[in-house]
C-alpha cells in the first residue's frame, strides 16, 4: 500500500471512527456461546451438483496387481507397465527421477521399514517429482526432496489422495492438486518451499488436514478453489499460514466455500523468500491467516498465536498487493464468517498499512483481525476477545459453528463422464476417422465404402487392424495405430463404420 | 461490376494467361464464371455430425472426459470448453467461398486467407502481416485452428465473437479496405452469392453484413485440429511419442518451465489476457495491447495467450513476430522475467513468467514436443474456382501455385527422361 492510500484511508476512516468508537467499543460486550447454538447452515449441498449429475455410475473398486520397485530400479518404469487398478510399491532407497502418471487408477505407495522410506531426490536438478494428470490417484508415504519444480504435482486428475509424505526443500510447491475435483491432502510434513507448502489451485471438493507444514513462504493455500476444508493442521514459521485467494488472471475465477477449522496457526514470521513477481511475495511476514478476494469463508476454532503482523487478515484486490488486472475477477473478500477462535500475542510487531488501520478506529493494541477490504457482509461472533480493525460494519453471525458440514468431499467418487456406448463408436468415427477417411473419395485414407466392401460382416476385423494397423495399399500411407481407443470403443467405431450409408 | 486496380488487375491478367497458356490448372475459364452453378455442400465437414435440424455438432475424443467448472483445462484427459457449431452445411460452405475469395476487400486483391493461409497454419509466415496498402499492419496474423473454442478474438481481446471479429479485417484500412456499403454492392452483383445466400439463408431474401460474418464464423468454427499425435498419446496411447517427446511434455507442463500454466491442455491456451513482456520489432513503438481494450493500465502490453496447436507451421512468433522460431520463442521465456522491457516501461509481467533457468538441452526438448502438436488432417479443401471469377486467395497466390505446378510438372518430365535414359543403356 502506498503512502498516499494510507493516509487515504486514515482521513477517510477517521471521518467516521469516532461515531463508531462511542457507538460500537464502548458498548457490553456481545457474549455467545459456542458450546450450543446453531450450526452453519449455507455452503455447499453435493446432491445438488450439477456437474456430478443425476445417474452417475459409481467407479468400480479396482483391485489390480501389486509391483514392487526395489532400491536402484525405476519408479518410472513400473509406472510405464502398470494396467489401471496396478498398485506400485515402492521400497526403501533413494530414486533419482521424475514420475509422471498420465493413467488412471494408479497407486504408489512408498514402503516404510524401521523409519527408512522410500526418498525421491532431484539432487537441485530434476523438475518435479511426481507429475499426475490420471483420475483416482494415490501416493503415500514417500520423502521428496532437491527438486526444482513441485513435490507433487496434480493436472486435472480427479479423486486423489496424497498422504503421509515428507517434503523438504523442494522448490515452488510442495503438494500441488490443480484443476481437480474431490481430493484430499492429509498427514503430510512440508517445510522449505519457496510458494506454497500445499497450493490447492483451481480445484473442487478439497479435504487438507493434519498436515504439518514449516519454514515456507505460504503454508496452506486454497486458491480459486471451492468447497474446501482446511482443518486440525500445524501452520507454522511460515510467512503466511492458510490462505484463501482469488488469483486473477486464471481462468478459473472464483473462490468460496472455505472452513479453516482447528488449526494450529502459530509464529508465522518467517522472511518472505518467494520468487519475486510471485503472488505470495506480498505477504508480510508474520500473517496467520489471510483472505484475499476469496467469498464465504469461515475461520473457526483454530488457535492463532504470535503471528506478528496480524492473525487474520482480510483485503481485497484494489486494497492489498499490485492489484488485478481480471476484468472478470470479482476483487472483494464478501460474506467472511469469524467464529469463536483463540487469538493471542498477534500483530506485535506489524507493518504500518495494519497500525494506520487500527489508529482509523483510535487503537494500538496487537493486531488480531484486520480488514482492509470493502467486501460485504461479513459477520463475526465475540468480537469483544479480539483487537480488530476494520469489521465495525460486521454482523453478528446468526450460527456458531460448522459441525453440521462434516466434510466437502464428495460422498461418491467424481466418475468418469458417461457416454452412451451406443454413442463411443459415432464420437470416435467422427471425432477420429474422418480426418482421413470420406464415405466415396480417396482421402488420406481409402474411401469407407471400399473398406465397407471388404469387411462387410465382420466389424471384428476391422476392430483388429485398426489396433496394429499393417501397410496395405502402395499408393496410401501407413495408418497410424488405434490402440489407444480401447477394445469396446474399437469395436463399437467398427461397427459404426460398417453401417454408414453416405 | 467489380473494380480491379490497375496493378492487380495486371497481374490477374498475367495470371491467367500464364495458366492458361501453360494449360497446368484445370481451372475453368473464368470468363464462363456466371454460366456454372454453384452448389453449397449438403454434407457436414469431418468430425462433424448431420444432426437431425440440419446444423452440424463437432465430436471428438475429448467429449469422454470432463473438466473442473467444465472450463476444459488442465490434464491429458479433459473435456474442451464450450465452443461455437450448429450451423448448416450450407452456411459452412458459404463461409469457405467467402472465406477464401478477395471480392471481400476493397480492390479485389486479398482474401482472409492471404493472411490466414491454410499451408502455413492459418497464418502468414510475416512478422505481421500484410494488408490491402501494401504495408505492413499493426501486428502478426494469429491462427484460425480451433477458434471454434476461443471467447477472445484479436491479440488484444478485443472481440468476444469471430462475427464480431469478422468485420475488424473487412473494414479495417491498413488490412482489407472495404466498407460495408461497398461489401454489399459488390458481393450483391455477384449473381452465384445472391443463390448461394438464398440457400444459407432461405429466411433472409438478401445479403447482409450479419449474414456474411455468420458464414465466415461457420467456416472458421470447422477449423478442428484435435488428433495429433499428441493427442493419441493424451487418450492413452503412450507411444504416440518418443522418449524425447514425453521428456519435452514433461518439462513443459513442470513448475519450472511453466509453459502449460497458460498453453493449458487440450488447447493449450487458457483463454486469458498475459502479460509477458516481448519485445517489439527494432524502430516501432511500443504496442500497449489489452490495456487499451480493457482501459486499465495494468494490462499495459497484455495479449491473449495464443493456442500451440499447430505451432510449429505458424513461425514467427508473438504479437509482433519478434521471434524467428520455437526456439527463440521458447528461450524467451527462460532469459528471466521481464528482460525485453523497453526502458521506462512498468508492467505487471504474470506471475507465472519467472527465471526457469532449463538447459539448453531441456530448451530443445520443449522444441521437440511441440512439434507433436501439429495436426492439419481437418485442413478444408479450397474451393477451385470463386463465384466472384478471382483467383483463390489472391492473385499473388495463384501466381506462386501456377509457379509450383510448372516446376513439379517439368521435375516429372525430367525423372520421366532420366528413367527413359537409364532405360536406353
Amino acid at each position: 500500500m502506498s503512502k498516499g492510500k494510507i493516509l487515504g484511508a486514515v482521513l477517510i476512516a477517521g471521518a467516521f471512527a469516532a461515531g463508531s468508537y462511542w457507538g460500537g467499543l464502548n458498548s457490553a460486550a456481545v457474549i455467545t456461546s459456542s458450546s450450543g447454538g446453531a450450526s452453519f447452515s449455507g455452503g455447499y449441498d453435493a446432491s445438488k451438483d450439477a456437474e456430478l449429475g443425476a445417474d452417475t455410475v459409481v467407479i468400480e473398486e479396482m483391485k489390480g496387481e501389486v509391483r514392487v520397485v526395489n532400491d536402484g530400479e525405476s519408479i518410472m518404469a513400473a509406472v510405464k507397465a502398470a494396467n489401471p487398478g496396478d498398485t506400485i510399491q515402492v521400497m526403501p532407497g533413494t530414486y533419482h527421477e521424475t514420475v509422471y502418471v498420465d493413467k488412471e487408477n494408479i497407486s504408489i505407495v512408498g514402503v516404510i521399514k524401521e523409519g527408512a522410506r522410500a526418498t525421491m531426490d532431484g539432487k537441485g536438478v530434476l523438475n518435479d517429482a511426481v507429475l499426475y494428470s490420471g483420475n483416482n490417484f494415490l501416493i503415500e508415504n514417500m520423502k521428496i526432496t532437491g527438486y526444482k519444480g513441485n513435490g507433487i504435482m496434480g493436472q486435472a486428475g480427479n479423486n486423489f489422495i496424497i498422504r503421509n509424505n515428507l517434503i523438504v526443500d523442494t522448490g515452488v510447491y510442495g503438494i500441488f492438486p490443480q484443476l481437480g475435483k474431490n481430493g484430499i491432502v492429509d498427514h503430510n510434513i512440508i517445510s522449505g518451499i519457496e510458494d506454497a507448502a500445499i497450493y490447492v489451485g483451481m480445484s473442487d471438493n478439497i479435504q487438507v488436514s493434519y498436515n504439518d507444514v514449516f519454514e515456507s513462504v505460504a503454508g496452506i493455500e486454497i486458491e480459486n478453489s471451492r468447497h474446501a476444508i482446511v482443518e486440525s493442521n500445524y501452520v507454522h514459521n511460515n510467512t503466511g499460514g492458510i490462505l484463501a485467494f482469488v488469483t486473477p488472471g486464471l481462468p478459473i475465477k472464483t473462490t468460496y466455500d472455505v472452513i479453516i477449522r482447528n488449526n494450529f496457526v502459530v509464529d508465522n514470521n518467517h522472511k518472505n523468500f518467494a520468487i519475486p513477481g510471485s503472488t505470495v511475495g506480498m505477504i508480510p511476514a508474520g500473517s496467520g491467516i489471510v483472505i484475499w478476494a476469496g467469498d464465504d469463508v469461515i475461520v473457526e476454532g483454530n488457535i492463532i498465536t504470535n503471528n506478528k503482523t496480524a492473525g487474520i487478515l482480510i483485503a481485497g484486490h484494489n486494497d492489498f498487493g499490485k492489484g488485478s488486472n481480471d476484468p472478470e475477477s470479482e476483487p472483494n473478500s464478501d460474506r467472511t464468517m469469524i467464529l469463536d477462535n483463540f487469538m493471542m500475542n498477534n500483530g506485535h510487531d506489524t507493518i504500518d498499512e495494519v497500525k494506520a488501520l487500527l489508529l482509523t478506529e483510535l487503537k494500538t493494541g496487537n493486531a488480531d483481525i484486520i480488514n482492509a477490504g470493502s467486501g460485504v457482509d461479513s459477520c463475526i461472533i465475540n468480537r469483544h476477545r479480539y483487537v480488530t480493525a476494520g469489521i465495525n460494519g460486521w454482523k453478528e453471525c446468526d450460527f456458531t459453528n460448522t459441525k453440521d458440514i462434516k466434510t466437502y468431499l464428495l460422498d461418491k467418487p467424481v466418475p468418469p463422464r458417461v457416454i452412451d456406448k451406443s454413442e463411443s463408436g459415432k464420437i470416435a468415427y467422427l471425432g477420429v476417422c474422418t480426418g482421413c477417411h470420406t464415405y466415396t473419395d480417396r482421402m488420406i485414407g481409402p474411401p469407407v465404402n471400399i473398406i465397407q466392401a471388404l469387411y462387410m460382416d465382420n466389424p471384428e476385423g476391422i476392430a483388429e487392424y485398426i489396433a496394429k494397423p499393417t501397410k496395405k495399399r502402395e499408393d496410401y500411407p501407413e495408418m497410424p495405430p488405434q490402440d489407444y481407443l480401447d477394445e469396446e470403443t474399437r469395436l463399437a467405431v467398427a461397427k459404426y463404420m460398417l453401417s454408414r450409408k453416405n | 461490376m467489380i473494380i480491379f486496380n490497375p496493378t492487380r488487375l495486371a497481374l490477374l491478367f498475367s495470371f491467367v494467361v500464364f495458366t492458361l497458356s501453360f494449360n497446368v490448372n484445370a481451372e475453368p475459364d473464368l470468363t464462363h464464371n456466371s454460366d456454372s452453378a454453384f452448389k453449397l455442400k449438403q454434407t457436414c465437414p469431418a468430425s462433424f455430425e448431420l444432426m437431425e435440424n440440419g446444423t452440424c455438432e463437432l465430436r471428438n475424443m475429448y467429449q469422454f472426459y470432463n473438466s473442473v467448472q467444465g472450463r476444459g483445462l488442465g490434464g491429458t484427459q479433459t473435456s474442451l470448453p464450450k465452443h461455437r457449431d450448429g450451423f448448416t452445411p450450407a452456411q459452412i460452405d458459404l463461409g469457405r467461398y467467402l472465406f477464401f475469395d478477395p471480392a471481400l476487400s476493397k480492390d479485389n486483391s486479398i482474401s482472409c486467407a492471404s493472411c490466414h493461409q491454410p499451408d502455413k497454419g492459418f497464418s502468414d509466415d510475416l512478422d505481421r502481416s500484410i494488408g490491402i496498402t501494401g504495408e505492413k499492419v499493426g501486428r502478426s496474423a494469429p491462427t484460425l485452428w480451433n477458434v471454434a473454442f476461443l471467447d477472445k478474438f484479436f491479440w488484444d481481446a478485443r472481440a468476444d465473437t469471430l462475427e464480431e471479429q469478422a468485420v475488424g479485417p473487412l473494414f479495417d484500412a491498413k488490412e482489407m479496405g472495404n466498407s460495408p456499403e461497398h461489401l454489399l454492392k459488390t458481393l450483391n452483383a455477384i449473381p452465384q452469392y445472391l443463390a448461394m445466400f438464398n440457400v444459407a439463408f432461405p429466411n433472409s431474401d438478401e445479403i447482409t453484413i450479419t449474414n456474411i460474418t455468420k458464414s465466415l464464423a461457420a467456416f472458421q468454427s470447422t477449423l478442428i485440429s484435435l488428433n495429433s499425435r499428441y493427442d493419441r498419446y493424451a487418450h492413452g496411447y503412450h507411444e504416440a511419442l518418443n522418449e524425447n517427446e514425453i521428456k519435452g511434455l514433461n518439462i513443459f507442463r513442470s513448475f519450472v518451465a511453466r509453459c502449460a500454466e497458460c498453453h493449458q491442455p487440450p488447447l493449450f491456451t487458457n483463454n486469458q489476457v498475459a502479460v509477458i513482456g516481448t519485445p517489439e520489432a527494432e524502430g516501432l513503438p511500443f504496442d500497449i495491447g489489452a490495456e487499451k481494450t480493457f482501459n486499465n493500465k495494468k494490462n499495459r502490453g497484455g495479449f491473449k495467450v495464443p493456442t500451440l496447436r499447430n505451432i510449429a507451421k505458424t513461425a514467427p512468433y508473438m504479437h509482433s513476430g519478434a521471434m524467428k522460431d520455437l526456439r527463440e520463442a521458447t528461450e524467451f521465456y527462460n532469459k528471466g522475467r521481464g528482460h525485453a522491457i523497453p526502458e521506462g516501461e512498468d508492467l505487471l509481467i504474470h506471475w507465472h513468467i519467472w527465471e526457469p533457468d532449463l538447459q539448453d538441452k531441456e530448451l530443445d526438448l520443449i522444441v521437440e514436443f511441440l512439434q507433436t502438436l501439429t495436426d492439419e488432417s481437418l485442413t478444408p479443401q479450397l474451393p477451385k474456382r470463386l463465384p466472384s471469377g478471382l483467383p483463390v486467395i489472391d492473385a499473388d497466390y495463384a501466381m506462386q501455385q501456377a509457379k509450383h505446378n510448372i516446376q513439379q510438372k517439368q521435375q516429372k518430365q525430367q525423372s520421366i527422361h532420366t528413367e527413359s535414359g537409364d532405360e536406353d543403356e
